[in-house]
């Protein structure tokens, strides 16, 4: 056993000292990464079991399950200690990341085992996004394949600056020297491609144990360090972090009672002492720093990865999401930015469609505009794409509903990292690496009008609405919707119809039907409506809108109460049955795509305003249910 | 300018402390499990640290099975006195009614006082997030959960699809009747653990320390005679040997190793000298390769 593990002595002879040491370990987070039976499973199994990690009851399971269910015949199946998901013992695959635990004498160790299958890329970024370094595993019998370049490129766009190529099966070829030095070279060329200058290559075998944690003889040629040698020494510039300028996002306001408030939050970057000038974006506002606090005593100075209280000089207001920087150098606020963007989700990004961001502690409503290009991870080419896929990598423009305090991803993985959530199921699905903010937003100004849209209502005598009607084709939305404001003109109120067909003779006439269309006919005739409300009008619409979150989007344009959906319930076989227009049967008969109801999805409202059942209720008697609910 | 480097302990407690407010702010009804134990002890601890001056913004709740070691009811009242938060307990009430037992019942005990019972307490105070003192280097299907883990309105987890979690940017939004746990330990080891306990001085159930005590000797399990409900065989008789518990569950169904440990560092060094895994000592996971997996699925914390 190699002596970085020899620790029994000490143990037994002096606790306390051997305590001391401990204490003042470092860690090293790593990734493994390589395609399917690269042996990463192997390797990991392979440290902990040198590193005895392993138990004698675990290793008896081991041996056990080897023998059942393992690979290597009699001899202990090291994978099996890691594949710990009853799915992948039984796949032989690693699905989901398995973080691993093992420590020498400098380091303790955080492993996560990342899967190599191309369709769960989410869960290697997931490894990637906390690692420092990655260990990325060749088969040398097979050399570089598709999923080394794209883990190589994944790694190194997530951050990581530490890459360790392991040449992993040398006992496969009779330790050939030649066989390791031109995998190298190939490496080396594809690595300097995508921005990988350095990474340190090393022969090894996870099934025989040659170079993992001690030198082995059958490479006398190789004189590069072992595996084990260089996650312990390799320098981890952690505390580069402090060196950069102080941010700290704010998670939660602390206040007990009147005489504390505190700002609690994990410092991102840079150190701050009391006494320091600092400023609280987007505010702006400028303060001192009167008291760092924790549960162990004041603190004078306090650094990047702490977490701490921070309290300030004068009552200034600040709460969750906003972010405490150096008084002299803050950062930017923006609400445009282009990123990049890593899709995560089984269904296609939606441009236009807005979804929940979240960076650092703050969320807010974002919008992805159509991926400038999307990245093919494995040849590095850019290529034109309406959307994004699963697992697909594009650089997009992302537009947010209010400005946000935030530096580029390299510069601060806490103020450029954030991740997308769908607001129906709340998945994250989506990462973005914040590459630099846009000035356009900056650069057009809100133009501030004399007339305000309280005037334009008060001189109609009413107040605005939108009605916004949603259903089926041919549910009887444009019916009611005409019906409505015939009515409402007869009692002398401002209206405007918006017409699903009609607007998309003109303002529309550019868009199709697939879902991304979709929702940007809807985005559109939103704007609209909110142009027409805020010259104090009453506007119908009469869409099918199938999808919640556009519905939603539009209700967030408007202030409160102003947006009023009204749900045309009319079940599909009903309004099959009326088929008015003659598209239903077109749709059935295959000459019409993404018919809603047929072949695209109609998403019914959960808590409409209103909700009109056509097959209890006769159009007249819809409309005046409407415009009651409308004028009490 | 001046470094500071943070050691892994400085790392994991912040980290710990990060997850803590994360929850706090992004949960509506937030509760922490605490089943006095060393990780319990340990979470409680890193709950002060996290909203000092303050006390931690949710109560704790400790599930009880009736079953516990008395020294463990003890230190439950007082530790959550003196951080100065409310002690909410559950027992199923079908398994008080059934009188279940860890003799008569076997695997039906764990299900019905701890599974269940987690889920009828959950259920009842609306909580939606829960903190759960569970580390990754335990078990391996534990190895493989995420930090902020998803549950069903049915409390169900599907580890074959979790949500992807970067960085230190936590997904908790969920929708009605759905839940999280939430585990502030995942990345501490059980030398970690002992470390920081040693450390911070952090007070813990006695029955860690060796010392002498009344037992038994049942399927290769060392148990302690806790009290008279322990029914002994014919001819059994309590033997007094000085043990201490690596892990401590229900007292019947966790075994004890003899020992001489008095103290913290003497724990610690037979720890790292030790041949066998700390979930050895429970009775639960005994049963199948992927037990863990399955239990967690139907809602095991």
């Amino acid at each position: 056993m190699n002596e970085i593990y020899k620790t029994d002595a000490l143990i037994a002879e002096d606790i306390d000292k051997y305590l001391e040491i401990h204490q003042h370990k470092t860690m090293l987070r790593f990734i493994t990464c390589g395609s399917v039976d690269d042996g990463k499973s192997t390797l990991i199994g392979r440290l902990l079991y040198d590193s005895k990690m392993i138990f004698e009851d675990q290793l008896a399971t081991l041996e056990a399950d080897s023998k059942r269910v393992g690979t290597q015949g009699e001899a202990i199946d090291f994978a099996l200690l890691v594949d710990g998901l009853a799915a992948e013992r039984e796949q032989g695959i690693t699905i989901d990341v398995a973080y691993r635990f093992f420590a020498t004498e400098k380091r303790k160790f955080i492993v996560a085992d990342t899967p190599g299958h191309e369709q769960y890329t989410r869960n290697m970024i997931t490894g990637a996004s906390t690692a420092d370094l990655a260990v990325i595993l060749i088969d040398a019998r097979k050399g570089i394949l598709t999923q080394t370049r794209r883990h190589s490129y994944l790694a190194h766009l997530i951050g990581i600056r530490h890459i360790v190529l392991a040449v992993n099966k040398m006992d496969l070829v009779d330790y050939d020297r030649a066989v390791f030095e031109q995998i190298v070279e190939e490496y080396r060329s594809f690595a300097a491609s995508i921005g990988i200058t350095e990474f340190t290559p090393i022969p090894l075998s996870g099934l025989a144990g040659d170079n993992i944690t001690t030198r082995s003889a059958n490479t006398a040629w190789y004189d590069g360090p072992i595996l084990l040698d260089h996650l312990e020494k390799v320098e981890l510039n952690q505390t580069a972090e402090q060196l950069k300028p102080f941010r700290m996002p704010v998670q939660w306001v602390n206040r007990p009672n009147l005489d504390f408030r505190g700002f609690a939050g994990t410092i991102a970057t840079g150190q701050v002492q009391v006494g320091d000038d600092v400023r609280v974006l987007p505010s702006g506002r400028t303060t001192t720093i009167s008291r760092i606090v924790t549960m162990d005593g004041d603190l004078d100075r306090a650094v990047a990865g702490q977490a701490v209280t921070l309290c300030f000089a004068d009552e200034i207001d600040c709460s969750r999401g906003q972010i405490i920087t150096a008084g002299q150098n803050p950062v930017e606020v923006a609400d445009q930015f282009e990123a990049t963007i890593i899709w995560m989700d089984d269904e296609d990004m939606v441009p236009g469609r807005s979804y929940w961001l979240k960076i650092g502690p703050q969320t807010v409503n974002a919008v992805v505009s159509q991926p400038k290009y999307q990245i093919n991870v494995n040849t590095m080419e850019h290529l034109a794409s309406k959307t994004l896929d699963l697992n697909g990598i594009g650089v997009a423009t992302l537009t947010t509903d209010r400005e946000i305090p935030c530096e580029p991803y390299a510069q601060s993985r806490d103020l450029g990292g954030f991740i997308l959530i769908d607001k129906m199921t709340n998945r994250t699905i989506g990462a973005g690496l914040l590459n630099f903010a846009l000035r356009r937003a900056q650069n057009i100004h809100w133009q501030a009008t004399d007339i305000s849209r309280e005037h334009h209502a008060s001189l109609k005598n009413q107040k605005p609405a939108v009605l916004w009607m949603t259903g089926l084709s041919g549910s009887g939305k444009s019916t009611i919707a005409n019906l409505v404001e015939k009515k409402l003109a007869r009692m002398n109120r401002h209206t405007f119809l918006l017409d699903g067909d009609n607007v998309r003779h003109g303002l529309n006439k550019d868009l199709g039907f697939t879902e991304a269309d979709r929702v940007e006919n809807i985005r559109r005739v939103g704007e609209v409506a909110k142009l027409m409300a805020d010259a104090g009008l009453i506007v119908i619409t009469a869409f099918i809108s199938p999808f919640r979150s556009e519905r939603e989007m539009v209700r967030g344009m408007l202030p409160a109460g102003e947006f009023i959906e009204v749900f045309v319930d009319t079940p599909l076989e009903e309004a099959e049955k009326r088929d008015v227009k003659g598209l239903y049967a077109k749709a059935r008969a295959g000459q019409l795509k993404n018919f809603t109801g047929i072949d695209s999805p109609y998403e019914a409202p959960d808590a409409a305003e209103i909700r009109i059942d056509t097959t209890k209720m006769t159009p007249d008697a819809a409309a005046d249910l409407i415009i009651s609910k409308l004028i009490p | 300018m001046h470094v500071t480097n943070l050691t892994h302990l400085q790392r994991l407690e912040a980290e710990a402390i990060h997850i803590m407010r994360e929850v706090v702010t992004q949960a509506d009804k937030p509760v922490m499990l605490y089943s006095v134990g060393k990780d319990s002890a340990v979470m409680l601890h890193l709950a002060k640290k996290a909203f000092y001056p303050a006390p931690p913004p949710f109560p704790l709740l400790h599930v009880d099975t009736t079953w516990k070691f008395r020294d463990m009811y003890a230190l439950r009242d007082k530790a959550a006195r003196k951080a100065g938060m409310q002690l909410l307990v559950h027992q199923n009430p079908d398994a008080v009614r059934q009188g279940i037992n860890p003799f008569d019942h076997g695997g039906v005990h764990t299900d019905m006082w701890k599974t269940e019972g987690l889920k009828q307490a959950l259920d009842l105070h609306g909580f939606d997030a829960a903190f759960g003192g569970a580390r990754r280097d335990e078990e391996k299907s534990r190895a493989k959960e995420r930090i902020f883990s998803f549950r069903t309105a049915s409390h169900r987890w599907d580890p074959k699809n979790q949500r992807p979690e970067l960085w230190r940017t936590y997904n908790a939004r969920k929708n009605k009747g759905e839940s999280m746990r939430v585990f502030p330990l995942s990345n501490w080891t059980e030398l970690d653990i002992w470390q920081y306990i040693h450390l911070e001085n952090i007070e813990i159930v006695p029955l860690y320390y060796a010392d002498e005590r009344p037992t038994v000797m049942r399927d290769g399990l060392l148990l302690m005679v806790d009290d008279d409900r322990f029914p002994l065989a014919k001819g059994e008789e309590p033997v007094m040997r000085s043990i201490r518990f690596r892990t401590l569950g229900c007292y019947p169904l966790t075994g004890a190793v003899e020992s001489g440990a008095k103290t913290l560092p003497e724990i610690i060094q037979e720890m790292l000298l030790t041949t066998t895994s700390e979930r050895q000592g429970r009775a639960i996971d005994h049963d199948q390769a992927a037990s863990m997996e399955k239990k967690k699925q139907e809602g095991y914390f």
